[in-house]
């Protein structure tokens, strides 16, 4: 199975990386949210500087609703996804390469826009780089996973770009709370050590996720 | 046997109103008023009762959409469908009465406390639900997908709960029996059976509505002359 998730994630890394434009896009329009997130707020650096974990990832969880309505529309193109399931495998093959494609798809965007930030509303990071790393990947795999089914599921249905945020935002409202906290924490310092359960309950929160969807994404594209 | 379960199901519905009628009174006029609320409290007795439905409701959705999973079948999908809508009905009705009540007690309709905001986050998932079910024409992977996403959803309530708790908490610890007088807890209990009883009633008749919706998607194709049109192919059963 995970050979397979592999294979496939390697295709749809090379099929990202042949088309660039819609990469480009993604990256723009997320710089673009975290531009006008400045504008909404007025020039008030302080205030941008203390929310800046919040507006990262706000324009993260914008940019994912466009980058996971995506990624089961490239499968349409010639019945893709039809082809796909007639190989002989394991449909859970299928979930894990397309939730850790769209992790590293997330993670590439808030590597970006993590300069970008700390430019744009002057913000200082208090603990190590590492941390901030590993609460970006935390984060942006709590929005790939139940992401990934639910996009499998919107792609389907009749006006899927909204059916996707309404599913999505809801149900991802914990582990927002959660990233943006513990962002927060590490860009601002942590004195009372509140950090580790905000990660716990990310973990958590990934934990259930990524094994629900591996439950349950075999029964969402069966035929 | 249908004439036998249309007399109950009028009957439970009948048994509801009169439930609640009594139920109104008993809250209303005979509860003693509370020690430092007054009066204003007596809102308890139609905004819990709802809250419970709303979460009997949700209960019985993700039973039913798991059940559907294991075992394929348009009465877990039905039961899934009403459950899902009457649940929302009674939720938003509870969380209006409840922001009624905020607003003399907290002094604001809306505060970010965890159990409003749960609620809330919910019911939107749940309208999601609805939606989803909406979008979608094919009956059979329309049952699949909405249990799926029904799973989904109810697993994220604990989480959404003990997030947003650590992130602040206002309301008020729910009361047990044994810190109330036993009047308010009669009163109380009177209508929750009240609610109970319309509950029932309500999910009874949606499904019904629900499984003959079912009946008319899967009989179309055979029955319409330009079925053949599309070659037959949308619909597989």
């Amino acid at each position: 199975m995970l050979s397979t998730a592999w294979i496939l994630l390697n295709k749809d890394l090379l099929l990202e990386w042949r088309t660039r434009a819609r990469l480009n896009a993604l990256v723009f329009f997320a710089l673009a949210t975290l531009l006008l997130f400045s504008f909404a707020l007025g020039p008030d650096s302080t205030l941008l500087a203390r929310h800046a974990g919040g507006y990262l990832w706000l324009a993260l969880l914008f940019a994912s609703v466009l980058s996971l309505g995506e990624s089961f529309r490239v499968e349409q193109e010639n019945q893709c996804l039809d082809g796909l399931r007639l190989v002989p495998t394991d449909a859970r093959a299928l979930f894990l390469s397309k939730a850790v494609g769209n992790t590293l798809l997330l993670l590439f965007l808030a590597l970006v826009l993590l300069p970008v930030m700390i430019a744009l509303y002057g913000v200082t990071l208090s603990l190590s780089p590492l941390s901030l790393l590993g609460v970006l990947a935390l984060g942006c795999m709590a929005i790939s996973a139940p992401g990934t089914v639910y996009s499998a599921i919107a792609n389907h249905a009749r006006a899927r770009d909204v059916l996707l945020p309404l599913l999505l935002f809801p149900l991802i409202v914990p582990a927002l709370l959660a990233a943006v906290k513990a962002t927060t924490l590490v860009l601002q310092g942590d004195p009372m050590g509140q950090l580790t359960s905000w990660v716990g309950l990310l973990s958590a929160f990934n934990l259930i996720y990524w094994g629900l969807g591996l439950a349950l994404f075999p029964r969402v594209v069966e035929d | 046997m249908e004439d036998k379960r249309r007399s109950l199901r009028l009957g439970l519905a009948v048994l509801g109103v009169v439930t609640l009628g009594v139920g109104a009174w008993m809250g209303l006029f005979w509860a003693p008023p509370d020690r430092e609320m007054g009066d204003v409290y007596r809102i308890i007795y139609v905004h819990v009762p709802a809250m419970w439905m709303s979460l009997i409701a949700c209960l019985v959705n993700f039973i039913a959409s798991v059940g559907y999973l294991f075992k394929a079948s348009w009465k877990t999908d039905s039961l899934a469908e009403s459950t899902a809508e009457v649940g929302l009905l009674f939720g938003v009705f509870g969380l209006v009465l409840g922001m009624l009540w905020g607003k003399p007690t907290w002094g604001v309709y809306w505060d970010w406390d965890p159990r409003l905001t749960s609620m809330a986050v919910m019911l939107v998932a749940y309208m999601g639900y609805l939606a989803l079910r909406r979008f979608i024409e094919d009956p059979e992977k329309r049952a699949v997908w909405s249990a799926v996403l029904g799973i989904i959803a109810f697993m994220d309530i604990p989480i959404v709960w003990y997030s947003v708790r650590w992130w602040r908490s206002l309301h008020q610890v729910q009361s047990t029996p044994q810190t109330v007088h036993p009047d308010m807890t009669l009163a109380l209990r009177v209508n929750a059976f009240a609610f109970l009883f319309l509950f029932l009633a309500f999910v009874w008749s949606r499904y019904r509505i629900a499984q003959a919706n079912r009946l008319e998607e899967l009989a179309l194709p055979d029955s319409l002359p330009d079925a053949a049109a599309d070659g037959g192919l949308t619909r597989t059963t």
